[in-house]
């Protein structure tokens, strides 16, 4: 049953990607994309990643297109005709693809209890988030207090980032700003 | 702002509420369910830019003023380092939260409260600050 959705989902997910594609209208590039955010949140409940999927509702189907529509209220709507053949992204496109797939086949097995990641760290994490009175939900656990560096590492990319955005966003402007002012 | 309609505005007034309630819950609750600090302050700037999207921006800026949501982008991170300080100060490692409180239960999740309360701050004034700046823009 759960494999049957998951296929499902999976399947909405390419007709979805495949729908993509050919739309010239970004207004309905960023609509699909938002529903592609959303159905990777169902998939990812699916896959018990109940914290990833919630993330990915968030920000991923909402906040990201917030600032998508935005964006292409500055831009306007409508993709530009290509100038040339496209030969060169289609190069492009399909040797990534290629290395992408090629990547896969070094990828352990989907949900094999044995590879390094399910054996390195993460039985510590378990046993012993029962035994330091760790919270009950260990994906929080592990986020906060024995990764908690990490996280702090995080929380200062998110920072640094904002900043950049905002440093880009606004700085432009104050000097638009000067230059019409220089101007008079 | 949209004039007119209706529905939209009394729903999103009637919604509002309940989305700012659910980042909190979500929020205080990342101990024993799904979510943290990221999620909701992720919410939290959510209701604010459902906000400005249908009372307009000008609203919104009364509700969350862009000067106080910018200084609130490094007091999350500040708050979240300041975290590990009095373990540092009194000889552990530095994030050690057990030296927050008597037993470790205890300790533990105001450690992991604390921090996950600058995550929520800073996230969540990142997203809108990014939004502000982006609308902003688009009115010139």
């Amino acid at each position: 049953m759960e494999a049957t959705i998951a296929m499902t989902l999976l399947t909405i997910l390419a007709v979805i990607t495949l729908a993509i594609i050919p739309q010239r209208n970004l207004f309905g590039v960023i609509m699909l994309s938002s529903a592609y955010s959303f159905v990777m949140a169902s998939v990812l409940i699916v896959l018990d990643a109940v914290d990833v999927a919630m993330t990915e509702a968030s920000v991923g189907a909402g906040v990201s297109t917030v600032v998508l529509l935005a964006a292409l209220h500055l831009t306007g709507g409508q993709e530009y005709p290509r100038p040339r053949t496209a030969l060169l992204p289609m190069f492009v496109a399909t040797v990534t693809g290629a290395a992408l797939i090629w990547g896969t086949y070094s990828l352990p097995g989907f949900g094999s209890p044995d590879k390094v990641i399910h054996t390195h760290t993460v039985p510590r994490y378990i046993a012993e988030s029962a035994s330091h009175a760790m919270p009950p939900n260990i994906v929080t656990a592990v986020l906060a207090d024995f990764r908690g560096y990490d996280t702090l590492g995080e929380t200062t990319v998110i920072f640094t980032a904002g900043i950049g955005v905002l440093l880009l966003l606004k700085g432009r402007r104050r000097k638009a700003n000067d230059a019409s002012g220089d101007g008079r | 702002m949209i004039k007119g309609d209706v529905i939209l505005r009394v729903g999103a007034k009637l919604l509002l509420p309940f989305i700012l309630l659910f980042a909190l819950y979500v929020h205080f609750h990342g101990d024993y369910g799904p979510g943290g600090g990221f999620q909701a302050g992720v919410i939290s700037a959510g209701t604010i830019i459902l906000y400005a999207i249908v009372f307009g921006l000008e609203a919104a800026k009364r509700v969350a003023p862009p000067a106080i949501v910018e200084r609130i982008i490094p007091l999350g991170v500040l708050i979240y380092a300041a975290t590990g300080l009095p373990a540092l100060l009194l000889g552990h490692n530095y994030l050690d939260y057990s030296v927050l409180a008597h037993d470790a239960a205890h300790a533990h999740e105001w450690g992991i409260l604390l921090v996950e309360t600058g995550v929520l701050l800073t996230v969540s004034s990142t997203m809108l600050a990014i939004f502000y700046a982006f609308a902003e823009r688009g009115r010139e």
